[in-house]
């Protein structure tokens, strides 16, 4: 079998490693840019406070807690997944699947009761960073769940442990932008 | 895979939902800057506690640490390079109909 390629020895970092790194670092200029564009014009739009009080509280709080939750079953499974024990890695990684499908679904109807109260995308600067913000936010749970389910596939055979560290680097960072974009569309009212 | 002590992640955990219950109860006291502090504050907090003990920053190698941290000050470079004129509310052929009809509206000395 052709050998593969597991650490790089300029950085000494092993290889799928480095590169989840090099995605978060590439994600930090793409959620930034928008967080520092939205901060920009909160700052100088006070209006904008009425418009973020019609966001409920309760509910970004609500999803706060299941991503924070779903983030302790991820680093869970890193540390089963460090044991060698692969089908308790799984095992963890479908918690915390859960967690991400329960944040979107929250997250869905949690939009339908805005949309049904006329607040569009399109309807001013609050809502269309709200809806631009939250949704590529959504975007990359979906994708992380997905992932997730391929890597527990492989992981409940004992096999590629090392992704489930991988996947667990990007699911917390996915928590670590809503950590931001909870005040900033929830709180700052 | 990186072979490290893991600490306790239940306490990490139960330490990020009181700041999370901080961060809602604070602007229940409607004081401008506690609910600065207690949303944005306690986010910066909440962040470090998941990189460093989640993500494992503090065992990662300094490189990683160092090109993140480069992220960031883009970032910032951004911001500070843009913010003056995005913010700025008036300039050459500016067109701007609600704030123009309310400085209409106000009366002139």
């Amino acid at each position: 079998m052709r050998p593969i390629a597991t650490t790089r020895s300029a950085s000494g970092t092993p290889t799928g490693r480095l590169a989840v790194w090099w995605v978060i670092a590439s994600e930090i200029v793409i959620f930034g840019g928008l967080l520092a564009s939205y901060i920009m014009f909160r700052l100088s739009h006070p209006e904008w406070a009425e418009y973020a009080s019609h966001t409920n509280t309760w509910i970004g709080a609500f999803n706060t807690f299941v991503l924070l939750t779903s983030s302790l079953s991820a680093v869970l499974a890193h540390q089963a997944a460090e044991a060698g024990n692969g089908k308790k890695a799984a095992k963890l990684l479908y918690w915390t699947m859960l967690g991400g499908i329960t944040f979107a679904v929250v997250k869905g109807f949690e939009w339908n009761m805005e949309i049904s109260h006329g607040f569009t995308i399109s309807s001013n600067g609050f809502w269309s960073f709200y809806y631009t913000a939250a949704g590529l936010h959504a975007l990359h749970v979906i994708a992380g769940v997905v992932i997730m389910g391929i890597v527990a596939q492989t992981a409940k055979q004992n096999l590629e442990l090392h992704r489930v560290e991988l996947i667990g680097i990007y699911w917390h960072f996915v928590d670590l932008v809503w950590i931001f974009l909870f005040p900033l569309l929830y709180i700052a009212k | 895979m990186s072979e490290h002590a893991h600490p306790n992640y239940f306490k990490i955990w139960a330490w990020l939902l009181v700041l999370l219950s901080i961060s809602v109860a604070g602007p229940m006291l409607e004081i401008p800057v506690v609910t600065l502090i207690t949303a944005f504050g306690i986010a910066i907090v909440k962040a470090y506690l998941v990189a460093r003990n989640f993500m494992h920053l503090n065992v990662e190698k300094k490189y990683v640490v160092y090109l993140l941290t480069t992220m960031v000050v883009f970032m910032l470079l951004f911001f500070a390079g843009a913010a003056p004129d995005v913010m700025n509310q008036e300039g050459d052929q500016w067109y701007k109909p609600k704030v123009e009809a309310e400085a209409a509206a106000t009366p002139h000395h």
